[in-house]
């Protein structure tokens, strides 16, 4: 089988983010094939929830997913090295206002 | 920073609902809203709760934005590296903290660009704070510590707005917000305690000049705050602007005592009965002066919003550009 025809026959790949809770943010749990949006949700639901882990659910295709590349970590993420100023425990303050 | 705009907006009345479907779908929300629920972007809601949303959130935004201007007067002149280091890291915040509140809004249906129109064009406001000058390096500190620390005051409670888009980009402006306070404060502290006495007067004059504006940043006296019943039962609004005041003068009053400066009010005075402080009127002509238009900055900082948004189009225009031509490429 040629390499065109196993994309043409292979369901595309899903990126899957579950929100555990009301209110909190949807995380990224795994990825699945499914050959549209519909049985995507239905395929996640089934894949990773099967124990109620989630209150809602999101799918996308990972070809739409932009990603950093983790090689590039040290030179990518190098300016927010040295700004300890940024934290408040940098600041130094009496104890009676601390928790300020 | 923060808003108070849902008490400075216009009255406006909420629409009643009408066919039997919206009724469900209104005893739903409500129910919901009662369980201390949250409300998702694609989740029905009224359109009286989407439209007070996008007011606060939008206003919530451009006063993170707009409150850039009174500290980016100061970045040349600070008086060390590391203080302008840091002045320019919590700048930096503050137009992130704008970014996460207009993403927010957006959620709710209405775009950027129809959001920074409505600022730029007078029909959206921002929290009248910034509409005070700062006049000297001790503006910058007093900022932090009052003005950040009312902000974070009215902020905390926001963590549990029943919009959760909105409750969670408060979480993350929250958590980065701490060190606005704390580098305002050591800023001063170190003025009072390794300064000259022209130094030590300043701080007491910045002091003089924020306090009152600050307490005026929680908004108009319960009993005139026309939005507040409604948004208190939504769940947008958790804590009454009275009692936030209060809660601010009581911390703020014992801070203002370690760092050895007075606040320029001669009735605040412990209340041992009430367990808390006593505190003298609030000039409210003042601030709905301000409010209206006619602080002494407000044409100033718009004009400057106006400026950097009409410099800043052909840069947005030529990035369109660049992408266009890319994909053009990738498409051939």
């Amino acid at each position: 089988m040629s390499n065109d025809q196993a994309t043409k026959t292979e369901w595309p790949l899903w990126e899957v983010f579950v929100r555990t809770k009301a209110g909190l943010d949807h995380k990224h749990c795994g990825s699945l094939h499914a050959a549209d949006p519909k049985m995507a949700l239905q395929m996640a639901r089934e894949v990773y929830t099967r124990r109620q882990e989630g209150s809602s659910i999101w799918v996308v295709r990972s070809d739409q997913i932009i990603a950093s590349d983790p090689g590039d970590k040290d030179m990518f993420f190098d300016p927010m090295e040295d700004k300890v100023y940024r934290h408040p425990t940098f600041y130094k303050l009496p104890d009676a206002v601390d928790h300020m | 920073m923060y808003t108070q705009m849902m008490d400075t907006q216009g009255a406006e009345k909420a629409k009643a609902v009408t066919t039997l479907e919206e009724q469900e779908l209104m005893r739903r929300f409500d129910a919901r809203i009662d369980d201390g629920g949250f409300i998702e972007a694609k989740d029905w809601m009224p359109e009286h709760y989407r439209k007070t949303l996008v007011r606060q959130i939008s206003q919530h935004a451009h006063s993170e934005i707009v409150g850039m201007l009174p500290e980016g007067n100061w970045v040349t002149r600070a008086p060390t590296l590391k203080r302008k280091a840091i002045l320019l890291a919590k700048i930096q915040d503050e137009g992130g903290h704008g970014l996460y509140l207009y993403a927010a809004a957006e959620t709710l249906g209405t775009s950027r660009d129809q959001m920074i129109d409505a600022l730029h064009a007078g029909r959206a406001k921002y929290s009248s704070i910034f509409n005070y000058p700062t006049l000297s390096w001790a503006d910058v500190g007093v900022i932090g510590w009052l003005v950040d620390g009312a902000a974070i005051m009215n902020q905390v409670p926001l963590c549990r707005c029943s919009y959760a888009p909105y409750a969670r980009a408060m979480i993350r402006i929250c958590r980065e917000e701490s060190f606005h306070q704390r580098q305002g404060y050591d800023a001063l502290l170190v003025m009072m305690r390794d300064g000259t006495d022209a130094q030590r007067a300043m701080v007491q004059d910045a002091v003089n000049r924020w306090w009152w504006p600050s307490l005026m940043m929680f908004g108009p006296p319960d009993g005139e705050s026309v939005h507040s019943a409604q948004s208190m039962r939504w769940g947008i609004k958790r804590i009454s602007n009275d009692d936030l005041r209060q809660k601010f003068i009581d911390a703020t009053a014992q801070q203002a005592g370690v760092l050895g400066v007075t606040l320029p009010d001669p009735h605040l005075k412990w209340n041992e009965e009430r367990g808390h402080y006593d505190f003298g009127p609030i000039d409210w002509d003042e601030f709905w002066r301000v409010v209206g238009g006619d602080g002494p900055c407000n044409r100033e900082r718009l004009a400057e919003r106006v400026k950097a948004w009409e410099e800043g189009e052909w840069v947005r225009e030529a990035a369109l550009a660049h992408a266009r031509k890319q994909s053009m490429k990738e498409a051939a």
